[in-house]
């Protein structure tokens, strides 16, 4: 009897298959939230607080609805159910309940014919305010007890000393996620007193839950739509427009859209902490990690978000992917009257490895050692307690093998490029060819996946077998990563047919995929996927008897028994699951706990050009590599990485919101700068496949972790060419030049 | 004022009340989303077309401005028979994330490709240094235009083919 050889389906994992919505979107045709319309649909708009603390003495809608047009305005007393919002804590109001608490804070929302007549009557509202002193200062409002979370985590012997110390303060600035989509969405009632709503999000079932809290509805009533969204990277995990545009439907019976211009996207949206952080890292004269000590502040802004989980990413991340025995951190994230922050690529773990990344810097230098066999010698490994938390890493963690294979790559051409526009200053021509100095640097970054600290983590996925092929169902917001292929490569891998379509349901007709972000689709949808799939499998063969499942349908023995269309004669055969990682504890009042899913590791080395004169720098190349547990589709991989690092670079060198006694001053894209074309580093990345102990074929997710270690490796960089003690990101000119 | 413009070959008179730009026309007036709109200041690309075969970003164009010119937006890109080869590089080398830059980056380039078939990668980096990308860090756009920079079976100079 010959044995049974699976034919492999096209389009597998492993694969560098091509996007199902890639054509409409390299055609215009793909339907973002911005682009929707419906019939007789007005338009909304907003008005905003001019100061970031100031309380609110009168306002008067009269004048605005007085313009022709004008369908609704609203204030706070409009708002029909629960006044405020937010996704751990709801201490938001809606629209301004009195007191404004931040820069640009929404007071009052117009409905009117078109989006010029709602903008006129947005700023026709008449407000008085009675401005007050803002709390804009972190230190001051720690000292103040003015804080979402403070954490304490505390291991090993306080008491203990190295041989070697160096201290360190560093500080990170606000970064602007600045997806190139706006904050845009559409609301249309129902005939049944509901209503349908299309919004750019990460979590429509999160969204869903406080909508229908803040307009008193049934969870039926209210249907959230999966929408085409412009990037995300964290600043569509909170609510924007969700609850204004409801309120303008509901109250005027039409269809409402909003969509932000990019200054009102600036302030709508959460951004990442700003940070300051004070380390001590002490060291045995071998290299080895004694202890380190670190205090750590966040600013949260004005309202919670997901500050409270973002803070504990930072005090667990204070130490990176090393081990170290006794560890004394202390973190707060503060409430202040900033603009609020919240989710960004990297959520926490971003502002901490600047800091421990340039004290590894530091520790070698003070040792005389080489900073990338320091970190090998510290390396965090399998088997190993997580330095803050104790946990002990289950799963893969090469972090060894990213170092090795990162030194491996080979260093770009030492000779400067001779064309101008390729050295610092680029198109300034600013820069002669024997001004230039080079450098070179390090760093390696670690990030949990998934959620953590004991919270209930679940993504729901239905795989359906119709005679027409295999539908995936879920939930999950596709924000232009490249779920939607990875969903598929799995379902065609276990299913054995190259015929799969993603169907993105609304909040009606499945249950919570969780959020886009903390790097947890790939192993969270995708393995609902897996297991709903594999259930599926596993179904079929059994009703038919069969021991292969093939595109044409099931075999046994090499030969075919039930056609397709016979698995599906009574109808399609489906499977609906909800997946769970293993499961992670709260903490011990020492922070001690099982409180992470798992890790992913990653490593940089950064080159650059720097005009010491001028302090201008061009990050010549970025290279990585980086844990990947298992390559689901490589291409998709490598645009995960080099994405990341642009963030990472633009964050190195250039990316800052100012804010100014509570008040973002740069809030346009001509004074924000995000890298352009030639900003853009060359980039050679490696991937490192050892499986992880859950996740679909043991792959991780990895969208935050090109973020992480890029930015300090560059900043290393910048060191290493100017000698200069660099402690602040961006490094801005001003930094390079002078004593 | 009545307005006319010829949007990727079809004449298309437009009623302009008020300081609408190029880019609020074709999105709104006109049905063509395809363009998007990112920052209203020139400074993402994202709304590129050409206008009488220049490149320009239609959030600074007025719309009364283009009367009587001929617009090309990415919806007028490719054709029945397939993508324009701008777009199928694109594909191609997963220079498509979000996409939201996307038809900017593919009006931009076909420009490009129509002026310089071969360009070198620094060329193609000032060529497209108006279009910002906040997904795929410009490597998999890099990739397209090499693919699509290579000397063709066809191309006067490579001889081979008769």
């Amino acid at each position: 009897m010959t044995s049974t050889v699976v034919p492999r389906v096209r389009g597998g994992i492993g694969t560098s298959v091509r996007r199902p919505d890639g054509e409409p979107k390299v055609s215009g045709n793909f339907a973002y939230a911005s682009d929707l319309t419906a019939p007789d649909m007005l338009w909304g708009a907003t008005r905003r607080s001019p100061y970031a603390r100031a309380r609110l003495v009168r306002i008067d809608v009269g004048p605005a609805r007085a313009i022709d047009g004008v369908h609704a305005v609203l204030t706070q007393a409009d708002v029909p159910g629960k006044p405020l919002f937010g996704q751990e804590e709801q201490d938001q109001p809606v629209l301004c309940d009195g007191e404004a608490r931040f820069w640009g804070e929404p007071v009052a929302i117009v409905a009117a014919d078109d989006e010029e007549t709602a903008r006129l009557a947005a700023e026709a509202i008449i407000v008085e305010w009675e401005e007050l002193d803002p709390l804009v200062d972190p230190e001051q409002a720690v000292a103040d007890g003015s804080v979402y979370r403070e954490m304490r985590v505390r291991r090993g012997d306080e008491s203990v000393s190295g041989n070697v110390v160096v201290e360190g303060y560093y500080e990170t600035a606000t970064q602007d996620q600045a997806p190139l989509g706006p904050e845009a969405g559409l609301a249309i009632p129902d005939d049944a007193g509901g209503m349908d709503l299309y919004v750019t999000s990460q979590w429509i079932h999160i969204d869903h839950k406080q909508i229908v809290d803040c307009m008193a509805m049934e969870p039926d009533q209210i249907r959230c739509h999966p929408v085409g969204i412009g990037g995300a990277f964290g600043a569509r995990e909170d609510i924007s427009v969700h609850i204004h545009v409801a309120m303008l439907a509901a109250v005027t019976g039409r269809p409402v859209k909003m969509v932000y211009d990019r200054s009102e996207s600036f302030v709508g949206h959460v951004k990442r902490h700003p940070s300051k952080g004070w380390y001590r890292h002490e060291a045995d004269a071998e290299g080895n990690l004694v202890k380190v000590t670190a205090r750590l502040i966040l600013d949260g802004g004005s309202y919670a978000h997901t500050s409270r989980a973002v803070l504990a990413n930072g005090a667990y991340f204070t130490v990176g992917p090393y081990r170290c025995d006794n560890i004394v951190v202390d973190a707060a994230v503060t409430r202040t009257n900033n603009p609020p922050a919240g989710a960004m690529r990297g959520f926490g773990a971003v502002q901490t490895c600047f800091g421990y990344e340039m004290q590894m810097d530091r520790l070698a230098a003070a040792l005389d050692m080489d900073p990338l066999e320091l970190r090998r010698r510290n390396a965090l490994a399998p088997g190993d307690p997580m330095a803050t938390s104790g946990q002990i890493i289950e799963g893969s963690l090469p972090t060894v093998a990213v170092i090795d294979a990162l030194e491996a790559i080979p260093l770009p051409p030492e000779d400067v490029d001779d064309d101008p526009l390729l050295r610092p200053g680029g198109t300034g021509l600013t820069t002669s060819k024997a001004d230039v100095v080079r450098g070179v640097g390090f760093a390696v970054g670690l990030k949990n996946l998934a959620f953590s600290e004991a919270f209930d983590d679940y993504t729901e996925a239905r795989v359906v077998m119709t005679s027409a092929g295999v539908e995936v169902h879920t939930a999950a917001i596709e924000v232009g990563q490249g779920l939607v292929t990875v969903c598929q490569q799995i379902a065609r891998t276990i299913l054995g047919t190259e015929r799969v379509a993603v169907i993105w349901d609304d909040t009606s007709r499945i249950g919570s995929a969780g959020s886009t972000s903390a790097s947890r689709q790939t192993q969270m949808t995708g393995g609902a996927v897996h297991a709903a799939s594999e259930a599926l499998r596993t179904k079929i063969l059994q009703t038919h008897d069969g021991d292969e499942l093939r595109a044409d349908g099931v075999y046994r023995s090499g030969g075919l028994i039930a056609t397709v269309d016979e698995i599906c004669a009574d109808g399609p055969v489906e499977e609906h699951v909800r997946f769970r990682h293993p499961p992670t504890t709260t903490a011990d009042e020492n922070g001690q706990g099982d409180v992470h899913a798992g890790f992913v590791v990653a490593a940089h080395r950064a080159v650059v050009d720097v005009d010491p004169e001028l302090g201008l720098v061009r990050v010549v190349q970025v290279d990585t590599a980086q844990d990947v547990g298992k390559a689901l589709n490589p291409q998709a991989i490598t645009g995960q990485l080099e994405g990341g690092i642009m963030m990472g670079t633009g964050f190195a060198v250039m990316e800052q919101l100012v804010i100014r006694n509570g008040v973002i001053v740069n809030p346009t894209f001509t004074d924000y700068l995000v890298p352009t074309f030639m900003d853009a580093p060359d980039v050679e990345t490696r991937i490192i496949e050892e499986g992880d102990h859950w996740g679909p074929f043991g792959a991780k997710g990895i969208g935050e972790s090109p973020t992480i270690s890029s930015t300090p490796a560059i900043v290393a960089a910048i060191r290493n060419a100017t000698g200069k003690d660099l402690t602040k990101v961006p490094v801005l000119p001003e930094h390079i030049i002078g004593d | 004022m009545i307005v006319r413009i010829t949007v990727n070959g079809d004449d298309r008179p437009f009623d302009v009340s008020g300081p609408d730009s190029l880019l609020s026309v074709l999105r709104r007036d006109l049905g063509l989303p395809g363009t998007k709109d990112a920052c209203e200041q020139g400074e993402c690309g994202s709304c590129t077309v050409e206008l009488d075969g220049a490149l320009v970003c239609s959030c600074l164009v007025m719309a009364v401005d283009a009367d009587g010119c001929e617009v090309t937006t990415v919806e007028g890109l490719g054709d029945e028979d397939g993508l324009h080869p701008v777009q199928e590089a694109m594909l191609e080398t997963g220079a498509v994330q979000c996409g939201f830059c996307t038809p900017g980056f593919v009006v931009a380039g076909a420009h490009l490709l129509d002026r310089n078939p071969h360009p070198t990668p620094l060329e193609v980096k000032e060529a497209l240094a108006g279009n910002v990308c906040r997904c795929t860090g410009y490597g998999a756009i890099t990739r397209a235009f090499e693919l699509l920079a290579e000397p063709h079976p066809g191309d006067a100079q490579t001889g081979e083919e008769s």
